[in-house]
């Protein structure tokens, strides 16, 4: 009995983990902030999947498991300890109701800065809110996977998601006033019409 | 305010995490609703510019080849058999399946289950360690850190006297093992941090020995054991002695 190959699974580490890579290194490069440290970074990251990959269990999913050993590598190294300490003031346990806020077409008009204002501004901010806001909007995860991938219950995937865009949308407001200054008067503008 | 419950929301409406008959209801009140609509207009456009800034960086090509290159170097383990070769080979395998297997099936199955337990209770040690907030309730008194506990896991248990033993408990969290919810105890003994998680052993999806132990998991030592219907476990980078003498505590 033959079954053809194109119709398997992938099976082997090398066919599921390679397609994530470049995402994998992407979020790396935001959690390090540093090309060489996201390259060791995803170096461990695959070589300690690949160790324990008999561990994993079909079925269950596969790119939250491999976030999560990222995350714990990145975590135990000495930039993850020094970003995991900058804590956020507020409790995990409340914050969705903070996250409401009156938007204007000042607002509007802030979300259409530029993409390198953006980023500045998600660079910015600590690192759990940062890794909760990527994973959903960056590499489009559902609130169970986020969970799973940084081992926290949905309710602080959602107080963190809550927090990261309030403080991103503040940041950018602020670049973004800041910015329409600054070219204003470079072109001569006058802000008081 | 009538807009006020569906403000609170908006964030989980835009990533369309909310359950279908909540969604279906949003959806025709930010039709109607001027500023429901502009603050969700606001919000959308944000999150797009995210995802766009977000792609940012880009792994070099020379990287990834020397990812593939190591990859290639180290053998693999398949999940299934995905190409058959025909003739004796198959033969053979099934002979040697039938010969071994019936006997290392059982103990192979359940030791990479009990791997990947044990793999789960590290990351989560590692993580809460990592954490900002490692514990929910910080206490050091047994009888403030147990009552925490009622009603929010599905079970009670006991936490020993620790007077004159060297460790000493410094609070507690909730966990999670297979989408169960149980306890993450934190001792500390000397300058090392010990994590006690109880779980509902019906809970744990793979069955472990009654006592067991894995003294090489990710360079940490673990112990657990069944008792009352309870699963726990001690792990932590302290001494196979002081992650015992605390499992014993738990014991008595």
């Amino acid at each position: 009995m033959w079954i053809s190959r194109a119709a398997a699974q992938p099976d082997s580490f090398e066919e599921l983990a390679m397609p994530l890579f470049s995402q994998l290194y992407n979020f790396a490069h935001w959690l390090t902030q540093n090309r060489e440290e996201a390259e060791d970074l995803v170096q461990e990251t695959y070589a300690k999947s690949l160790q324990g990959f008999s561990s994993f269990r079909r079925g269950t999913n596969f790119r939250a498991w491999m976030y999560r050993i990222l995350r714990n590598t990145f975590l135990s190294s000495r930039t993850g300890l020094r970003a995991a300490v900058t804590v956020p003031l507020e409790s995990e346990e409340d914050g969705l109701e903070l996250a409401v806020r009156n938007e204007n077409p000042e607002t509007i008009l802030m979300t259409r800065c530029n993409s390198e204002l953006v980023q500045t501004a998600i660079a910015d901010l600590p690192i759990h809110y940062r890794e909760a806001l990527l994973l959903c909007d960056v590499e489009e995860m559902s609130y169970q996977e986020i969970a799973e991938s940084l081992s926290v219950p949905i309710g602080t995937v959602m107080s963190r998601l809550s927090r990261a865009r309030r403080t991103l949308r503040e940041q950018l407001q602020h670049k973004c006033q800041g910015e329409r200054v600054v070219t204003g008067t470079g072109k001569g503008v006058n802000h008081g019409l | 305010m009538v807009c006020e419950p569906y403000k609170s929301k908006l964030d989980t409406y835009l990533d369309r995490e909310l359950p279908e008959p909540e969604m279906r209801s949003f959806d025709s009140h930010v039709r109607s609703c001027l500023s429901c609509s502009a603050e969700a207009l606001g919000r959308e456009q944000l999150q797009r510019s995210i995802q766009i800034a977000g792609r940012r960086f880009t792994p070099s090509a020379e990287f990834r080849k020397r990812i593939q290159e190591s990859l290639a170097s180290k053998p693999q383990r398949n999940f299934v058999l995905s190409s058959f070769r025909p003739g004796w080979l198959l033969s053979a395998a099934v002979v040697i399946c039938a010969v071994f297997g019936v006997f290392n099936s059982h103990y192979l199955g359940s030791r990479s289950g009990s791997d990947h337990v044990f793999s789960e209770i590290a990351d989560l040690h590692v993580a809460t360690l990592a954490s900002s907030s490692p514990v929910d309730v910080v206490s050091t008194d047994r009888h403030t850190v147990k009552p925490w506990f009622q009603g929010r896991i599905p079970f009670a248990f006991n936490l020993p006297e620790l007077q004159n033993t060297g460790f000493s408990l410094q609070g507690g969290r909730m966990s999670y093992l297979d989408q169960s919810p149980g306890a993450h105890l934190i001792y500390d003994v000397g300058k090392h941090h010990i994590s006690v998680f109880v779980f509902q052993d019906r809970a744990v999806p793979v069955s472990i020995g009654k006592n067991s132990s894995d003294p090489q998991q990710q360079s940490f030592n673990v112990e657990t054991w069944r008792q009352g219907g309870l699963r726990y476990f001690v792990i932590g980078d302290a001494s196979v002695d002081d992650i015992h003498r605390l499992a014993e505590l738990f014991k008595q």
